[in-house]
């Protein structure tokens, strides 16, 4: 028998039951299907202790990493604290220390907290304004010392929360951050493995913090970064990709224009063609997709005919609020 | 033998082997890809996955109700003998790629054709 806690509430579950049961029998709302470990509908997470190898079969390793399992597969070896999906999710205030554009419709914005913020290279929060406002951003950078976090922001167009970024908020302001989630990032494991990286747009944010990450835990097998946009006036650190090209031998940079005004230097063309027209087999390489969705989902299924593995594909698509 | 044909294939990992093979080989058939076009592919998989896992006889709770519901929308829109035929024949090719023996081979085909009248909802 072992106790099972949510927030403040504890539940105990019976010896050969499962979690899934024994929230059920609880009355604790958990979405769930199969009950038998394929359709992940019942997928949580531990917040506490690594769960049992047999309740994570079949998830992404970078799932398993953060101790998420299935609960209709897990029958607890001890006390276990759960996170569930629709849990809301616990805020800490930061503070802007920089707010400043990358290109003509795009700021970096960084904000400091006083604290250790834990997460990984890749993964994204939420940002709240005080009135509630929210929406997800991609973290750029990686966990460091000084405690911060770096973000990629374009504006669009009447968006509430991008132009409220864009022009009212200023350095030694206030702001919610969320707990990170997302399961798009770098693990150091197999470090002679190829990898490559395809984003449009700020989908750079993530590639760049992955990217920076692989580089660190000494990654050598080769890394490929492809960053597209339309017009050059809309990529960003074009100059620090081809520096840290020419500082890391194995990692190489192409820039893609999509649009007719092709200076030197960048390839001419949508960035997901490019990608496979110089990739014919990507059997072994690890995919990270970021940016718009409907390049992200054509990307994933693309890589995966490539002979890419579903497990070796980490895709992380925008989702763009309507107002 | 006493058992399964799911523990003599291989179990679980013999699955995952099967299911990314299978699905590729699926996905680059223009007879039949239409019908996955807008799948989520990470969902996909997980349906791949519970389709071998019952093609060889392996812990499923699937019911022909089930398999009917699940390719109503399908059938709507076209889905037809053929079109399963054509599932069968990959069913077939990723498995004989495996090495699985032939006769394990008719085995699971026996077991997926056993659902071809609710998937066609007839």
């Amino acid at each position: 028998m072992t106790t099972l806690t949510i927030d403040q509430n504890k539940y105990v579950c019976q010896t050969g039951e499962s979690v899934l049961d024994a929230l059920l029998r609880e009355n604790v709302n958990l979405a769930f299907a199969c009950k038998k470990g394929t359709c992940h509908s019942c997928m949580i997470r531990s917040t506490n202790v690594t769960p049992p190898q047999s309740a994570q079969s079949g998830l992404k390793n970078t799932l398993i990493n953060q101790n998420y399992f299935l609960a209709c597969q897990c029958y607890p070896e001890q006390d276990m604290h759960l996170k569930l999906p629709d849990q809301s999710d616990f805020y800490r205030m930061g503070t802007v220390v920089t707010n400043e554009l990358l290109n003509r419709n795009t700021i970096l914005l960084i904000i400091a907290f006083e604290d250790a913020f834990e997460f990984n290279a890749g993964q994204f929060v939420n940002l709240q304004r005080s009135d509630g406002l929210t929406r997800s951003y991609s973290i750029a950078n990686v966990p460091q010392q000084s405690n911060t976090l770096e973000f990629h922001i374009r504006r669009l167009p009447g968006g509430k929360f991008s132009e409220w970024l864009h022009d009212e908020v200023s350095v030694g302001d206030s702001i919610a951050v969320s707990e990170p989630g997302g399961h798009c990032f770098y693990l150091p494991e197999r470090h002679e493995q190829g990898i490559l990286l395809v984003g449009t747009g700020t989908g750079l944010a993530p590639l760049a913090g992955i990217l920076t990450d692989a580089l660190a835990q000494g990654h050598t097998g080769p890394i490929h970064l492809f960053h597209g946009s339309r017009e050059v006036e809309d990529l960003y650190r074009i100059n620090e990709m081809h520096q840290l090209a020419e500082q890391h031998p194995n990692f190489n940079y192409t820039p893609c224009l999509s649009g007719t005004k092709i200076p030197d230097g960048f390839v001419m063309g949508r960035v997901n063609d490019i990608v496979f027209s110089q990739f014919t087999d990507l059997k072994g390489w690890r995919v990270f997709l970021c940016g718009h969705p409907d390049m992200v989902n054509q990307m994933k299924k693309q890589a995966f005919l490539k002979g890419a593995a579903i497990a070796d594909i980490y895709a992380d698509a925008f989702l763009v609020a309507q107002h | 033998m006493s058992n399964t044909l799911y523990e003599r294939i291989g179990g679980e990992p013999a699955v995952n082997a099967a299911v990314e093979l299978f699905y590729r080989k699926v996905l680059n058939d223009h007879r039949i890809n239409r019908f996955f076009e807008n799948a989520d592919m990470d969902k996909q998989i997980a349906k791949q996955k519970a389709f071998f896992t019952m093609a060889f006889g392996g812990p499923n709770s699937y019911t022909g109700q089930d398999m009917r519901n699940a390719h109503a929308g399908l059938v709507k829109v076209g889905l037809n003998e053929d079109h399963f035929n054509a599932v069968m024949e990959h069913l077939g090719a990723t498995l004989t790629e495996l090495n699985v023996p032939g006769d394990l081979i008719a085995e699971a085909a026996a077991i997926a054709e056993s659902t071809r009248k609710d998937v066609l909802g007839k």
